[in-house]
């Protein structure tokens, strides 16, 4: 409960920052012109840095997860996504997992209904999670690749009212509404919410509904916004005169999320490529995988085995190396 | 275990999965009678050179660490994070969505919420968050991070050892993020200060010096398995052999050392035998590498390798050409996913073929050591074994992975 409020508390002051920022003109330029470029070197060089910091640690044992039959016997069906035993595999294998959760797809929950404890199919959270990824992966592509044609048009396909709405945005709000819920509402999930989590949500949650805002409301904001981002792209940010109310809650958001990212749990997003669980090849008994600092240790070897037990052996009749 | 009475199967199953009102980090941990295990005794831990032998239990309140505890704590956590991409990745990514949340059977068993993989896992982040990432020495607990305390220590105790490292939630984690390598991790560094469970140090021990997890001497797996070839001949009217350290056998076979000891591993056991006698396969047991299992795999990596060293080495003393391995879940996840990494290349082994149906097992040509249940599948595949299938017919069956072969090496 704490670290929601604090949450809450802590997104508020942002909103009340950004406002002020908005009455003045040097913070706005400041906004405007240096911030951006800043949270972006930012996210870049810190996305970078962890990746590269984890890819320092070496991988000493090849510890993938089987969820299915490994290559066996030629006439026992393995299983190639589940169990892959070659790089294709690892490949369908991840692919799977990165664009359709495969794993979530699996989720159950168990309740205890008749002093027996039940399990049950539990899809939502896939659902959910699967619709807030892809649409939030659309509606950034539509700001920073507005190039790519046909994805606007076929999102805005029902154009409900002008301007357009954009599917992703509706589907963007439902996963985040339901990821955010399900931390104030299922007391498991509260129990184990940081601040952090809290935090991610409320930001993205704020950039969206502040987006909307400009797109449908505020067509003054959104002009503004299409110079300044092609202003940006060129290397030549316009500073404009004042900037919206709206408009700078927006940027505030999108820069502290950017600049936040590396150091957040939203390193999900690099770190799930490098998961040795998922990424290797369960072909352990086919191929050597190598421990870089396998180290000699301290074995206890045959011969000092037999010296100990050398005459209960003979007794027994047991062949022995010395007599 | 510590003294409990035996609950009955309906307090068993009232369990409440409500977590409390008070914050994971403030609740502190109550070392509940019958949930905990006895401590690694000195004799233990001496035998296998573990650091801090001595006379203690968990419910005392003084844990007799060695005094500069919290230091050697840091240290190997910051040794580990290095050495293991594993342990640094998911100390990092976890996004706490919940999902391996009711994957996990103690935590199903319990309600406990620090049983909750994530948590269990958190346990060790808030820790991790505090000494080794900015915002958590910054920000403290609004960044998730705490302390390292005494407390805290013996909390680690009570739930890392709470966990059976099957790998459940790992199949269910969206990051496959493998709650038995933080516990692993967690267990890694309680040994470094001694806090160990005597459930584990003591087959360990056992291991090391004869071979098995529980010390039986050479001559004691001879009269086991005797036994168990006398009971055969009463039963069937048939004699079967009994290879112990036979050199210049064609094939090692090595199992758990329960299926010489106890029912109903027995059972399995007199199966091999009658098995092996039926094909007539040139095979031996070992008494030196008298033990599939690895309880090195709940201490250290360490001592995964120390004691799965003796299979290699006994394979190349007698001379065999390559090892069939019997059935064992456990046993398996070291065999399949650590031997030949950590004792390999088993380049003085050929590759293994079938000496009944010529079958070459590919998918063991570099460890060279093949599951009870391929070979056997390869022998029926082949018609070598004259089964009643009818026999079966009266069962209604379902397959329950217990210990662990589908998820530590993915036989189904």
């Amino acid at each position: 409960m704490m670290n929601l409020i604090a949450s809450l508390i802590t997104v508020l002051i942002m909103i009340l920052l950004a406002l002020g920022i908005a009455f003045s003109a040097t913070l706005s330029s400041l906004l405007t012109v240096v911030i951006p470029y800043a949270a972006l070197a930012v996210f870049l060089a810190g996305f970078l840095y962890r990746v590269l910091l984890w890819a320092k640690s070496p991988v000493p044992f090849r510890i993938t997860t089987t969820c299915g039959q490994q290559t066996s016997l030629p006439w026992i069906r393995s299983n190639p996504l589940d169990s892959p035993s070659n790089v294709w595999g690892v490949i369908g294998r991840m692919a799977l997992e990165i664009l359709l959760f495969r794993s979530l797809f699996r989720n159950t929950d168990v309740a205890i209904v008749g002093q027996r404890p039940v399990y049950g199919s539990a899809k939502w959270l896939w659902f959910f999670g699967l619709l807030f990824h892809w649409s939030l992966l659309i509606v950034v592509l539509r700001q920073i690749a507005p190039w790519i044609n046909g994805l606007s048009a076929a999102d805005g396909f029902f154009e409900i009212g002008i301007p357009t709405f954009y599917l992703s945005d509706a589907a963007l709000l439902t996963g985040l509404s339901f990821l955010f819920l399900r931390r104030v509402v299922v007391p498991q999930l509260k129990y184990i919410s940081l601040f952090a989590d809290y935090v991610a949500l409320l930001l993205i949650l704020g950039i969206v509904s502040t987006g909307l805002l400009m797109r449908h409301f505020s067509p003054a904001d959104l002009l503004q916004v299409k110079n300044l981002a092609l202003g940006w792209a060129t290397f030549s940010p316009v500073v404009p005169a004042r900037i919206g109310l709206v408009l700078s809650v927006h940027l505030c958001f999108v820069f502290t999320l950017l600049a936040w990212f590396p150091f957040s749990k939203l390193m999900h997003m690099g770190g799930v490529f490098l998961s040795p669980t998922r990424n290797l090849a369960n072909d352990n008994r086919m191929k050597r995988h190598l421990n870089p600092w396998n180290a000699p240790v301290k074995v206890h070897t045959y011969e000092e085995y037999e010296d100990e037990f050398r005459d209960k052996m003979k007794l027994a009749g047991l062949p022995v190396e010395k007599e | 275990m510590s003294s409990a009475k035996t609950p009955k199967p309906d307090e068993l199953i009232a369990i409440r999965y409500e977590p409390p009102e008070m914050p994971w980090m403030d609740t502190p941990t109550v070392f509940r009678p019958g949930t905990w295990s006895y401590s690694g005794t000195a004799k233990s831990l001496t035998a296998l050179n573990l650091p801090n032998p001595r006379a203690w239990q968990p419910s005392d309140a003084d844990w007799k660490l060695p005094e500069n505890w919290k230091e050697i704590i840091l240290d190997g956590m910051r040794e580990r994070l290095e050495k293991y991409r594993s342990f640094k990745l998911f100390m990092d990514i976890c996004v706490r969505c919940g999902a391996c949340a009711d994957k996990c059977h103690f935590y199903i068993g319990s309600g406990d919420p620090k049983n909750m993989p994530v948590l269990r896992a958190e346990l060790l982040r808030s820790v991790y968050r505090r000494y080794f990432t900015e915002a958590g020495k910054r920000f403290g607990r609004l960044a998730g991070a705490r302390e390292l305390t005494v407390d805290v220590l013996k909390e680690w105790f009570y739930y890392f050892y709470q966990c059976t490292e099957c790998r459940r939630c790992s199949a269910f984690c969206p990051f496959g993020i493998d709650q038995a390598e933080i516990t692993m991790m967690g267990r890694e560094l309680l040994n470094l200060v001694g806090c160990n469970i005597n459930w584990v140090t003591e087959p360990a021990a056992n291991c090391f010096r004869t071979g098995n997890h529980l010390g039986i001497q050479p001559g004691g797996i001879k009269d086991m398995l005797d036994f168990m070839a006398d009971d055969i001949a009463d039963r069937t009217g048939v004699r079967v052999d009994v290879p112990i350290n036979k050199k210049g056998a064609e094939i090692l076979f090595v199992t758990p050392s329960g299926d010489y000891f106890a029912d109903p591993g027995t059972y399995t056991c007199m199966g091999y035998l009658m098995l092996f006698h039926e094909i007539g396969l040139n095979y031996t047991f070992s008494t030196y590498a008298s033990e599939g299992g690895n309880f090195g795999l709940f201490t250290s990596s360490e001592m995964v390798k120390r004691l799965n060293a003796k299979i290699y080495a006994e394979a190349k003393r007698l001379g065999v050409k390559w090892i069939l391995g019997g059935e064992c879940g456990h046993m398996w996840r070291v065999i399949h996913q650590y031997m030949d990494t950590m004792n390999g290349p088993a380049d003085f082994l050929e590759e293994p073929v079938s000496p009944i149906t010529g079958t070459r097992f590919e998918n063991a040509r570099s460890t060279k050591m093949v599951h009870i249940a391929e070979f056997t599948a390869d022998l029926i595949r082949n018609g070598k074994l004259k089964l009643d299938p009818s026999r079966n017919d009266a069962y209604r069956v379902t397959f329950h992975d217990s210990c662990n072969p589908a998820r530590a090496m993915g036989l189904f």
